[in-house]
Parts: C-alpha cells; sequence; structure tokens
C-alpha cells in the first residue's frame, strides 16, 4: 500500500504543478488577486504531496519491502539503518525524487515567506518554478518511477553499491542538490522579470539571499563530495576533472559570477540584463549537470546506475527551458531599461573583471566536459580531458582573478583609485612576497611555481585582512574606536573577507598537497616498518571481522615519530558478499591541517599485503577553505536577514544608496 | 571618460579576457589531450612509444602475473588483438581476470604498454563505457558481460533498474 500511495501522491503533485503553471498566470493577465493567490496554495500543497511521496520511499526502504524494484535493486535487509535511508537517493530513481522534493521545497519557502513580494510577481515566480518540476514530475512517472513493483518478489535484495555504503551518502548528494536546485529560484525570478517586463534594484534585493543559500549549500556540497572521495576511493585524490565533478563546478563558478553581479545591481542598478542572464545561465548548467550525471552519456566513475533512453527525455527538457528562457532573453531584454554608469576603475569595474573571469573560466570547463562528447559524435574517435588541460587553461585564469581578489572590496563605488588601494595593498603584497621567500627556501623539491602559488594564497588572505583593518581604522585609530568599528561593521563586509580568505586557504592547501606530498607503496609483512615523512609506520598484525553485511580486514598500524607512539591506524579492506565486491577503508590521522593516510591493496599467499601510504601536508585546507566561503557566506546571509523579500517601498528607496 | 569610451574599456577587457582563454585551450588542446585505443586499433595504427593514450579492453584470463615490489603484469585483449600491461602498483578493487579495464600510459621501445594509471570502476556489473562500445562495435560483445543478462533468478522488473548495456539484449 505504502508504494502505491507513494506513487500517487507524486501523481496529485504532477496535478497540482500544472494548475500551478497556468492559473497564476491567467490571473496575472487579468490581474485577479485570487487567482494569482493559486500559485501559493497549490506551491505548499505540492510540497506537502512531494514530501508525502519521498517519505514512503523512505519507509519501503527501511522496511525492506522488496516487493518494490528499487528497494530490491539497492538495498538489503541487513544493511545498516543509515545506509536503508540514505541508500533511497543512492539510485536514480530515488535521487530524482529528492531532486523534485527540493524544488519543491524551495518553491513552498517561497510561498511561505514570500508575502512581502509584489503579488504579481509572486504569482510569476512560481508558476516558473511549477513548470520545471511538472516536467520532472513527468521524467520520474514516465521513465524513472520509484514505486514499481515486482511480480514474483524476491527474498533478499541486492544490496546497495559497497562505495556509497558511507555517512558521505547521507550528507553529499542533498547538499548539493540543495545548492543545484536552489539555483531554480534565481531563474523563476529572471523568467518572471523578463515576462513582466520589469526589474529594478529591489529584485536583486529578492534575488540575492535565495543565491546565496543555494551557493552555500553548492559550496558545502562540492567540498564534501570531494573530502568523501578523497578518503573513500582509496588513493588519496580528491578533485579528478571528472566530467561529473565540473558538472557541480560550473554551476559554481556561474552562481559565484552571479551573487557578485547581483551586488551591482542592487547597490547601483547597474548589469541588469547581465545579472538576469547569470541567473538563466546558472540554472540552466545546473540542469546539464542533471543530464550529464543522469543520463551516462559521459563515461564517468560517478555514473552508477544510468540509462542512455533517460537521456533524450532529459535532453528534451534540458532544450525546452535553455532554448525557451534563452530566446525569451534574446526577445524581452532589450526591453529593460540600462541603468547606473561607472568608471572602469570602480567597484562596479571590479565586479565586470571577477564576472568575466568567472565565466570565461566556467566556460573553459563546459569546453573540456563537452568536448570529448561532441568529437566521439562527429569525428567518432575517443579522448579524455584530464588534469593536465584544466592545469594550462583553468589555472591561469583564476591565478588572473585571485590577484584581482584583494583590491575589488577595497575601490570604492562609481569612482575608484587604483594607486591608492595599491598602497594600501602594500602590506598584503609584502606579506605574500615574504610567504614565496621562506617558502623558496625551505622547500625542496618540487614546481618552482609553487612558492609563487603560496605567495599569492597568502596575498589574498591578507588583502582580506587589510580590507576589515581598513574599514575598522585599526592601525590608524585607538584600539576602543576601531573595536567600536568593527561591532558596527555590517555582517556582509565580514563575510565577504572570510570568503575570499577562504579562497586563499584553499589555495594554499591544493599546491601543497600536490607539489610536498609523499607517497610509499609496498608490500608488507608483519612488523615491516615503512618510513614516510619522518614518521615510522609499523605493520601490528592482520586480523578478521565480520561486519553487518561484509567481512573486512583489519590491518593494524602502529604509527610512531622518534621512537614515541603516536597512534594506532586500522585501515581495512571490505567484501560485500552480496554484491560479490569489495571497498577499501583508508585510515586517516590528522596532525595539524596535514594527513597521513594508510590503504590497503591485495593480500598475497604468504600473509603480506600491499600497502599505500601518503603523507599529505595542509591537505586539509583545501576543505577547510570552501567551509571558511561558506561560513561567510551565511555571516552575510544573517545581515540580510531583515531584508529578506522587499523592505516598505519608502525605505526600499533609501536602501538604493550605496550602502556605505 | 565619455559613456562611449567607458563602454569600449569594457568591451575591450572582455574581449582581451576571451582572447586569452582561447589562447589558453588551444595551446592545451595540443598537447594535453589522453586518445583512447584498443590493442587492435594500437595494431592497426602504428602507434608511437612514448606517446600517451588510453587502453580499454578485457584483462586475458590467466594473464595476470605478479612480481616483486608490487609489480604486476597482464594483457588486455579485445577480440581481435591482445596487448602485455606492465604496471607498478596496487590494482583497484574491481580488477579481475576477463572484466572491463581502462588504463593510462604508453608503449615503450619494446611495445609493452607502461601504464601509470589504471582506473577503478565502482560496480561489478558495469563495463567502463568506452570498452562496452569498442567490443559491440567489433562484434566481440557477448552476453555474458552482462551480469544481469546471464543471473538465473531475475526478477521481472529490471527495467526499473539503469542498465547501459540494455540495448544489446
Amino acid at each position: 500500500m505504502i508504494a502505491e500511495s507513494g506513487h500517487y501522491a507524486l501523481v496529485l503533485a504532477l496535478g497540482l504543478a500544472l494548475i500551478q503553471s497556468i492559473v497564476p498566470l491567467i490571473g496575472a493577465r487579468l490581474r485577479d488577486a485570487a487567482l494569482m493567490n493559486v500559485a501559493r496554495s497549490t506551491a505548499l500543497a505540492q510540497l506537502l504531496f512531494v514530501g508525502a511521496s519521498f517519505v514512503a520511499l523512505v519507509m519501503l526502504h527501511v522496511n525492506s519491502d522488496f516487493s518494490v524494484a528499487n528497494v530490491y535493486e539497492n538495498s538489503h535487509s541487513m544493511k545498516p539503518l543509515l545506509y536503508k535511508i540514505t541508500g533511497v537517493w543512492g539510485n536514480h530513481e530515488g535521487s530524482m525524487l529528492l531532486w523534485v522534493s527540493i524544488l519543491a521545497l524551495f518553491g513552498g519557502l517561497v510561498a511561505a515567506f514570500g508575502n512581502n513580494l509584489p503579488l504579481s510577481l509572486r504569482a510569476h515566480v512560481l508558476a516558473v518554478q511549477a513548470w520545471v518540476a511538472s516536467a520532472f514530475y513527468l521524467f520520474i512517472l514516465v521513465t524513472s518511477n520509484p514505486f514499481l513493483r515486482i511480480a514474483s518478489p524476491p527474498i533478499e535484495g541486492r544490496d546497495l553499491n559497497p562505495v556509497l555504503q558511507d555517512i558521505g551518502l547521507a550528507v553529499h548528494p542533498p547538499m548539493l542538490y540543495l545548492g543545484y536546485v536552489g539555483f531554480s529560484i534565481s531563474f523563476s525570478f529572471a523568467i518572471a522579470a523578463l515576462m513582466e517586463g520589469r526589474i529594478d534594484a529591489a529584485w536583486a534585493r529578492w534575488v540575492r539571499p535565495w543565491t546565496l543559500v543555494a551557493w552555500i549549500f553548492l559550496t558545502l556540497g562540492i567540498a564534501m563530495g570531494s573530502y568523501w572521495a578523497y578518503y573513500e576511493l582509496g588513493w588519496g585524490g580528491w578533485w579528478f576533472w571528472d566530467p561529473v565533478e565540473n558538472a557541480s563546478l560550473m554551476p559554481w563558478l556561474s552562481g559565484t559570477a552571479l551573487l557578485h553581479s547581483a551586488l551591482v545591481m542592487e547597490k547601483r542598478n547597474a548589469l541588469k540584463v547581465w545579472t538576469i542572464l547569470l541567473s538563466i545561465l546558472t540554472f540552466s548548467l545546473s540542469l546539464l549537470g542533471t543530464f550529464l550525471v543522469r543520463s551516462g552519456v559521459i563515461t564517468s566513475v560517478h555514473a552508477f546506475a544510468t540509462d542512455p533512453t533517460r537521456g533524450v527525455f532529459i535532453l528534451l527538457i534540458l532544450c525546452l527551458f535553455i532554448g525557451g528562457s534563452l530566446a525569451l532573453f534574446a526577445g524581452r531584454a532589450t526591453s529593460l531599461k540600462q541603468g547606473g554608469l561607472f568608471a572602469p576603475i570602480s567597484r562596479e569595474g571590479a565586479l565586470v573583471l571577477n564576472n568575466l573571469l568567472l565565466t570565461v573560466a566556467c566556460a573553459v570547463v563546459l569546453f573540456g566536459t563537452l568536448y570529448p562528447l561532441a568529437m566521439e559524435m562527429l569525428a567518432d574517435f575517443k579522448m579524455s580531458v584530464g588534469a593536465p588541460f584544466y592545469n594550462l587553461t583553468f589555472a591561469p585564469l583564476f591565478t588572473l582573478l585571485l590577484l584581482a581578489v584583494p583590491f575589488g572590496p577595497m575601490l570604492a563605488w562609481k569612482r575608484g583609485d587604483l594607486l591608492g588601494v595599491t598602497q594600501r595593498l602594500l602590506a598584503a603584497g609584502v606579506a605574500g612576497l615574504v610567504a614565496v621567500a621562506i617558502v623558496w627556501g625551505w622547500a625542496r623539491g618540487g614546481s618552482a611555481l609553487a612558492p609563487l602559488a603560496i605567495g599569492l594564497g597568502i596575498f589574498v588572505i591578507a588583502g582580506a585582512v587589510t580590507d576589515i583593518v581598513e574599514r575598522t581604522g585599526l592601525v590608524r585609530l585607538p584600539f576602543a574606536t576601531a573595536l567600536h568599528r568593527a561591532r558596527g561593521l555590517p555582517r556582509s563586509a565580514w563575510g565577504s573577507a572570510l570568503a575570499h580568505a577562504g579562497l586563499g586557504v584553499a589555495l594554499i592547501g591544493i599546491v601543497c598537497e600536490t607539489t610536498w606530498n609523499s607517497e610509499h607503496i609496498a608490500t608488507m609483512k608483519q612488523n615491516d616498518v615503512a618510513q614516510i615523512a619522518g614518521f615510522d609506520v609499523k605493520l601490528d598484525g592482520l586480523l578478521q571481522r565480520q561486519g553487518p553485511n561484509y567481512r573486512e580486514m583489519i590491518a593494524e598500524f602502529n604509527v610512531s615519530r622518534d621512537g614515541e607512539t603516536l597512534s594506532v591506524m586500522t585501515p581495512s579492506k571490505r567484501s560485500f558478499t552480496t554484491r560479490g565486491s569489495s571497498t577499501t577503508e583508508a585510515a586517516l590521522l590528522t596532525r595539524g591541517a596535514s594527513q597521513l593516510y594508510i590503504s590497503l591493496g591485495d593480500a598475497t599467499a604468504e600473509g603480506a599485503i600491499a600497502v599505500r601510504i601518503y603523507h599529505k601536508p595542509l591537505v586539509l585546507l583545501i576543505w577547510w577553505g570552501p567551509v571558511l566561503m561558506a561560513f561567510g557566506g551565511v555571516l552575510s546571509l544573517s545581515d540580510r536577514r531583515l531584508r529578506v523579500g522587499a523592505p516598505k517601498p519608502a525605505r526600499a528607496k533609501q536602501r538604493l544608496q550605496p550602502a556605505e | 571618460m565619455t559613456r562611449k569610451q567607458r563602454r569600449m574599456t569594457i568591451i575591450g577587457g572582455s574581449i582581451a579576457v576571451l582572447a586569452l582563454a582561447a589562447a589558453l585551450v588551444l595551446n592545451a588542446l595540443r598537447d594535453s589531450i589522453v586518445f583512447f585505443s584498443t590493442p587492435t586499433m594500437v595494431a592497426e595504427k602504428h602507434v608511437e612509444p612514448g606517446k600517451r593514450f588510453r587502453l580499454g579492453g578485457l584483462v586475458q584470463p590467466g594473464s595476470l602475473q605478479r612480481g616483486d615490489n608490487l609489480a604486476v603484469t597482464f594483457e588486455v585483449a579485445d577480440g581481435g588483438a591482445k596487448l602485455p600491461v606492465a604496471y607498478k602498483g596496487i590494482l583497484p578493487d574491481l580488477f579481475r581476470e576477463g572484466q572491463g579495464v581502462v588504463a593510462e600510459g604508453a608503449l615503450d621501445a619494446n611495445g609493452v604498454f607502461k601504464a601509470d594509471t589504471v582506473l577503478a570502476k565502482h560496480d561489478e556489473t558495469y563495463m567502463p563505457k568506452d570498452v562496452a562500445d569498442a567490443l559491440k562495435k567489433q562484434g566481440h560483445w557477448k552476453d555474458d558481460y552482462d551480469p544481469k543478462a546471464s543471473g538465473g533468478s531475475k526478477p521481472q522488473a529490471t527495467t526499473a533498474q539503469g542498465n547501459p548495456q540494455g540495448a544489446v539484449r
């Protein structure tokens, strides 16, 4: 019964979405408030029904009801409860259901908290939101129904892919989807603005918090996914330039650009058309990401359960929405009034440069992702575009961006003083150069570019600090005054400084990990000692253990430094009987921001085992950086908490002034 | 500055960044792209030693030999030809004889493929797509590469499960 109820709830949600797609627009045309308000109730009801449908699927998985094909394919009665729940979205059908659930959640949030939006804008936004939702409900119901029954139910399930049986699956996909799908809101706002032919600074003020929320989740989702790959796949890599990773990076790049351009639009009423275009592009890239992951067109380590026939359906959705929205943009964009004029050297100018570099970097990633596909289809030969390509293209563009980052926030609006800013950034520049010199003298081996890159990272961090110091007057004014000013500083200023510093932190982590990573691969017997980066790693012994749905072989390593025992590390190799496959569980020892990493290979007949040991200096900075960025985003969001939605018109006028 | 000059500055800047990106991409395309080959393609086309490419095929049953210090050799076959592969390191969890594999590296002077990466695939039902396509094209595709097709107790609703090789059945 649960499966049928879930299926029925999903059909009802589709019905509601179809009503929500049409009725509010008729209401807006007729200026009928009652009809426009239909959008609000249908959006909330839709959330309720999709939620019910999702809960039904979770219950089926928890109860291990193997008469449902989706549960049979992806679950096992012996699986721990956590993985029974996370297994819901560890497969194609379930993850699409999660996708639409989150879409409905965002629609519901706009409906619930959008009371201060103009009625017709809200009607339009929710209608566009419902178009997207309808398309994806249809997709699920027609091609990927998670509630299909099996005629003769088997007794036991086929179990979830062992690699996915990890806490990472509980966090990474929901976070990523909150990010991807969150950009649907700015998309809907953009389409609504184009349909209404009206756009102003207030529009940007509504869009920015939603974009920021999506951006925060996407940032954390990408970082989380990267860390998951790092510890789960057992080869210590954290980013592979895999098409599926690129699919999440592209919306992040254009979403970051959108955040910055919306700022210009909000403060200076300029870059309107561009902001609209970016909103459309960002969500289009999210849709493209969904297509790449879900259609299986690309050979990828992430393509777990894919089916090319579904690809055609998503491709249609993709063409419809991207093509349709860009056509609407082309038709209507010229009718939007251009605003605000500014000098090239100004805060606006810096933000334009930011947008330019981010979108071009995004285009490069898009090219690298789609080029092999295009060549395969047109010229019929296969190739892969990997890290070397991106090192030669993406890295230089991002270097330029990072060089410019400290200047941006310190330039004044309208007309900036580049020379003055350079003088104020002198200390940060010197800090960067000192870092280059120190690293140069101290480091052995590695690329000559590494010290320069670390210097750049330090410059970005010091630049963010300088920005805060300048704003609070820490050096010029008495300490008490500075403290007072620091308290009065808008939280968004702290937010942007933290986010920018996070970039520098991540860069330093990336450079240290890739340059001074040491690796030791050997076959070890009991009491063998491996030496790596000053650590002595001794194999104490091997033991077997039975887990809930797997057997595992654990190796115990005693890690010591200068004769002093630091820790015992226990990497293991698990073999899952149902799927007949195995996973490697790496063991990590964290020392400050550095990590020692041990993963196991095959055991030989003589009781020896292949072992891979890495020492990764400052590797954790790679993820602390994004966490810092996300925290900056949260601070900035809390600053605008009172401004989510439209303020009263009289106040809105005041806020149009540059806010400093 | 006049409005026109300001606009020209921004347009000029944009063009400069775009030109830079285009130059970077074209430069990178020259030597950082890796092509995919099967043993048959390697045998037909003369591939220079030292030229990096990706080799895909099935691990020839009985060919896997483990040497000292984690050195392994095995043969990759695609039905038409075989190519010896040497690798040093830990093979991925799902590496099996008779299963699909993708390795990246280059030929040495003796015609042995020196792999520096052997790609891990996550799912035992998953054949690397490159390999599956190449095998199908050469007519060496067999149904029993698809574990689901050969499984005896197959429930009727497997269409609900994504299956890249479903079309071959």
